[in-house]
């Protein structure tokens, strides 16, 4: 039999590419976090070191993961997930709050962050309820299982009032959509979305207004059996309905906080000094980077903390300023290889459990990857959510990090799957 | 076969454009702010944005005729940012601003501690000329910079207690309210402290583009992102500045108080604590070291006697006791009582005058017996149960003055003075106690307390026949025309017994033996009560209310001299020359005036 061992079989690139993107991060939270006082990269008192410290734990549960049989994730999926939801539960009893969500637990001098777990978690329950052989994605009740695993945890993480990490579950429709739901999931999705953003940028009645109109000229144009007549009206009453819930829910869900946000990406509301103010920041930091960047070390805006929350949700801000375009260019083609690499590696898998576990870890990247970095730019509104692998915080990267050491050791056993 | 095992695998070509699509939006919008935008690249490389704070003018203060009692003047304070201040040449810096090498240490070690990237103040309120001289010469010290400030003037020397001071904020200060950062002001005591919100207006921001050299050279973006500071609003006082004025000349050399509020309004006309110290001593960089001197000066200038001072009423308090007597319907004002004068028992007549007495001859004449056996019947009467509920029917009728507890309004720090209630003499006498055994009450004695505050508070109470406005020092708010309003406290006894005690008041002056006839105004009716307390620690306290006129008051008055003997010798004088100054607008009895201010109260 083959005498290599699980290293020789890892798939190397998606390795490099995750070591890369660690390393970027760490040297970009040196740069925007960087205390005079304390220069060294490895004093544990600031956040560089003790970023360096949960890499250093990170890379050791990667590697017990690698040791480990690759069977167990597949076998053990909906416990992991039931102890994912636990927490997320205990999180709403004995959660400690950190700006305005009630996200964390606090253990002693370890604060823990279940969103994060719970992301790991949902990606492995759905891998294996959607894996098993008859598992039929056609029956209306396996879809509601399937919404159900990936709701459930929404939800809750809805009720710690963090409406960012709860976003991050939508984008399970894409690995839905993969393993055999209808393509219209994507395109009601879609306009879902458009609808969203059109009854907060204007109002619901205008909105309606103009589905009317829609729906009449349809009306006439197509084929007016009694079927079409009334499917047309249960879109345009679906539609409604969703219109409506939105307005609710920006209303009477968000908090304040998170309403200024949307309607500053809006362009309804101009605060520069108040929540404006760290997307103003944070574009003046990438934008004065320019073609080439200031250099490490050298971003002003970054040294002088003009960024709030710079090592955290902010972190791009510190590549755009001191590597310029030439650094987000490589940066973001890095996460792009990264998500490619991931479903090329999935496709490739026997097993389907591990085909769509590879899915939902590459949609959750694509999502925190596009969300993050395009809040800085100010094409999405600013919604919490960290940067895979280079935001400061011990909770993200070491699940990011567990999702990747999984996967690594899925594709490494895939030639003993019959 | 299972029908769902249909390939979908070219699904994975989908997902991948999106991905693709998605990061080249992005590259996009990055190419656009990065390379096509310049106006995100307005400062270079070398140069930083420089965040001056802008402050607001602070709300000036006025009196109730429209006088000027506050208002700000510019000052600068020498800002620095540690960690831009380097390479500096120390040596000529320090001489530049007239201090020496360790000061300057300690200073910037002080500015590191707060943050070496956030601003903070090196020097604060630099004068004009200093200033001039050394931003001449600043642009040598990168990393320094002047901010504009204003700091307060008071253009006459009044009234410090009222109007309180600023100054730096405090730890504590700061972390209750984040708007405060190091080296800002913040209301301390008085005016200042309790209308901080509304004087201090909201701060704006300047952002500069600074280059090298520490020169600012423009206005980051235009000036688009800068925010205008907001003026605090204008304080309107119903406080009269020339009856303060007078007030603090009358007491200048005395220790003790006058209290003057408006009847009608409960607005305070007047509020003097003497001796008392001059507002522009606490202003500027000599605050910290004056503001030590007045704090160890044994005549305790920093304490605000008007509400702060506790002394026993004397007789004073028999109005309040008439006028529970007659509301229990044990007597009227036409009851008699006898009295043997110093022969008197329990409590002995210090007055000479006829026997038996009424109450109006009993308040012109003070006439302790009198009011020791109008206490007794209250006390005795049948309409109780017993005297332990007689006394809580006093305990209710005299806290309804506003006795007993702090003051509910804009003056801060106010105390409650003493009333004692029914449980304090339960403990101290083990539940056996009656009127005989607290009678000093009855005379306005024993654990009894009021501030000057109060008094004057009682004195409008009577005046007004029945109710009073909780007193407070503000008119009008931000410009307003309307009056702030604060409440109105009804007091459950019937006027016609106000009637009889005001009637009785006004004889105080009026009558034949009345004990301020010597204090007399022609042409203005006074009603008034002299108070001698008694003090353990010394010569006796001169304690004088009044109100007038008589029918429709316009001030009530609230008089303390401490140790100065009898309420009629020098309350009662002043009390009826600041009547006088206020009704009148001047003074017809120089004779008087000049007794009060040549004559040594400490005899």
């Amino acid at each position: 039999m083959r005498s290599k061992t699980f290293i020789g079989k890892i798939d190397i690139w998606l390795f490099v590419i995750y070591l890369a993107l660690v390393t970027i991060g760490l040297l970009s939270i040196y740069a925007a976090a960087f205390n005079a006082d304390h220069p060294h990269i490895w004093d544990f008192s600031q956040n560089y070191g003790k970023q360096l410290v949960f890499i250093g734990v990170s890379m050791l549960v990667g590697f017990v993961i690698l040791l480990i049989d690759a069977k167990v994730f597949n076998a053990f999926a909906y416990v992991i997930y039931g102890l994912s939801l636990l927490s997320l539960l205990l999180v709403l009893v004995i959660g400690s709050k950190i700006s305005g969500s009630t996200s964390w637990i606090q253990l002693g001098p370890i604060s823990f962050q279940p969103s994060e777990f719970a992301k790991f978690g949902t990606a492995l329950a759905l891998a294996h309820y959607l894996g098993k052989l008859d598992t039929d994605l056609t029956k209306f009740k396996t879809k509601l299982t399937a919404y159900g695993i990936v709701f459930l945890p929404m939800l809750l993480i809805l009720a710690q009032g963090d409406a960012g990490s709860a976003s991050v579950f939508i984008i399970f429709l894409f690995v839905l959509y993969r393993e055999g739901m209808g393509g219209r999931i994507l395109i009601i999705g879609l306009v879902a979305a458009t609808l969203f953003i059109l009854s907060l940028c204007v109002s619901k009645w205008y909105v309606m207004i103009g589905l009317a109109v829609i729906y009449a000229i349809f009306l006439l144009m197509i084929d007016r059996t009694k079927k079409n007549v009334w499917l047309l009206t249960g879109i345009l009453i679906a539609a409604c309905a969703f219109v409506f819930s939105v307005d609710f829910a920006f209303h009477h869900v968000l908090k304040p906080h998170q309403q200024t946000r949307i309607n500053i990406i809006l362009g309804k509301e101009h605060d520069i000094r108040g929540v404006g103010y760290n997307l103003n920041q944070s574009m003046i930091a990438i934008g004065s980077g320019g073609f080439s960047g200031k250099g490490y070390l050298h971003g002003t805006m970054t040294k002088y903390n003009f960024v709030p929350e710079q090592h955290t949700d902010f972190i791009f801000c510190t590549v755009g300023e001191e590597s310029g375009f030439i650094g987000c260019f490589f940066l973001i083609a890095l996460y792009l290889a990264l998500m490619l690499r991931i479903i090329h590696l999935a496709e490739r898998q026997r097993s389907p459990f591990s085909r769509i576990y590879g899915y939902g870890i590459a949609c959750i990247f694509f999502f925190h990857f596009a969300i993050n970095i395009g809040m800085t730019i100010g094409l999405v509104p600013v919604i919490g959510i960290p940067l895979p692998f280079l935001s400061y915080g011990g909770s993200s990267l070491m699940f990011f990090s567990m999702m990747i050491f999984v996967f690594l050791k899925q594709d490494a056993n895939r030639m003993n799957i019959l | 076969m299972i029908k769902n095992k249909i390939n979908y695998s070219q699904r994975q070509y989908v997902i991948g454009s999106i991905f693709i699509l998605v990061a080249i939006i992005l590259l996009i919008k990055l190419f656009i702010i990065q390379i096509v935008d310049d106006s995100y690249k307005h400062s270079s490389e070398n140069n930083t944005l420089r965040y001056v704070t802008q402050y607001p003018q602070r709300g000036k203060i006025y009196d109730r005729n429209g006088k000027l009692l506050v208002y700000n003047d510019a000052v600068y304070d020498l800002m620095i940012i540690p960690s831009q201040a380097k390479n500096i040449d120390t040596a000529s810096f320090c001489k530049l601003l007239n201090i020496n090498n360790s000061t300057y240490n300690t200073y910037f070690q002080k500015a590191k501690k707060y943050s070496s990237i956030t601003p903070s103040i090196f020097i604060s309120q630099i004068t004009k000329e200093e200033y001039g001289r050394i931003a001449e010469m600043l642009y040598h010290y990168p990393g320094f910079y002047f901010q504009t400030r204003s700091i307060r003037q008071y253009p006459m020397p009044i009234a410090a207690h009222t109007l309180g001071s600023i100054g730096e904020v405090t730890k504590p200060e700061m972390e209750r309210d984040a708007y405060y950062k190091l080296g800002d002001y913040i209301g301390k005591s008085g005016i200042e402290k309790y209308y901080e919100k509304e004087l201090r207006g909201k701060k704006g921001i300047k952002i500069t583009v600074v280059d090298v050299h520490n020169r600012e050279k423009e206005r980051y973006m235009g000036g688009a992102f800068d925010t205008l500071p907001e003026p605090g609003s204008d304080i309107i006082l119903g406080l009269d500045a020339d009856l303060q004025t007078y007030g603090e000349y009358l007491m200048a050399g005395k220790t003790g108080s006058i209290v003057a509020i408006e009847p009608s309004t409960g607005q305070i006309l007047a509020m003097v604590s003497s001796p008392t110290f001059d507002p522009n001593d606490l202003v500027g960089r000599g605050r910290g070291a004056r503001y030590n001197e007045l704090l160890n000066d044994p005549d305790k200038p920093l304490i605000n006697r008007a509400i702060s001072g506790t002394y026993p009423p004397g007789s004073t308090f028999k109005m309040i006791n008439g006028l529970v007597s007659l509301e229990s319907g044990v007597m009227t004002a036409n009851t008699p009582y006898p009295c043997s004068g110093p022969n008197s028992s329990p409590i002995k007549c210090t007055h000479h005058h006829g026997s038996p007495v009424r109450l109006y001859d009993a308040i012109e004449n003070s006439c302790n017996p009198y009011f020791w056996q109008a206490f007794q019947a209250m006390m005795n009467s049948h309409r109780f149960k017993d005297q332990k509920e007689a006394f809580q029917f006093w305990y209710d009728n005299v806290t309804s003055f506003g006795l007993g507890r702090a003051c509910e309004s804009d003056i801060p720090f106010t105390v409650s003075g003493n009333i004692p209630k029914r449980e304090y003499y339960d403990k101290i006498y083990r539940g056996v106690w009656n009127a005989l055994t607290i009678r000093s009450l009855s005379i306005g004695q024993g654990e009894i307390l009021v501030t000057p505050l109060q008094l004057a508070n009682v004195a409008a109470a009577i005046g007004n026949e029945g109710y009073f406005i909780e007193p407070h020092y503000v008119k009008n708010l931000g410009g307003a025309s309307d009056s702030v309003i604060f409440g109105k406290h009804v007091i459950n006894i019937k006027q016609r017994h106000f009637k009889d005690v005001k009637k009785g008041m006004q004889s105080v002056f009026e009558g034949e033996h009345g004990t301020a006839r010597m204090s007399y105004i022609p042409g203005i009716t006074v009603g008034g009560k002299t108070g001698t307390a008694e003090n353990p620690h010394g010569l006796d306290h001169s304690i004088f209310m009044a109100f007038a006129p008589v029918d429709n008051p316009q001030i009530a008055i609230a008089v303390v001299v401490e140790n100065a003997g009898f309420g009629s010798t020098w309350a009662a004088p002043i009390a009826s020359l600041m009547i006088e100054k206020y009704i009148r607008g001047e003074i017809t009895r120089p004779y008087l005036e000049k007794r009060v201010l040549t004559t040594n109260s400490a005899q």
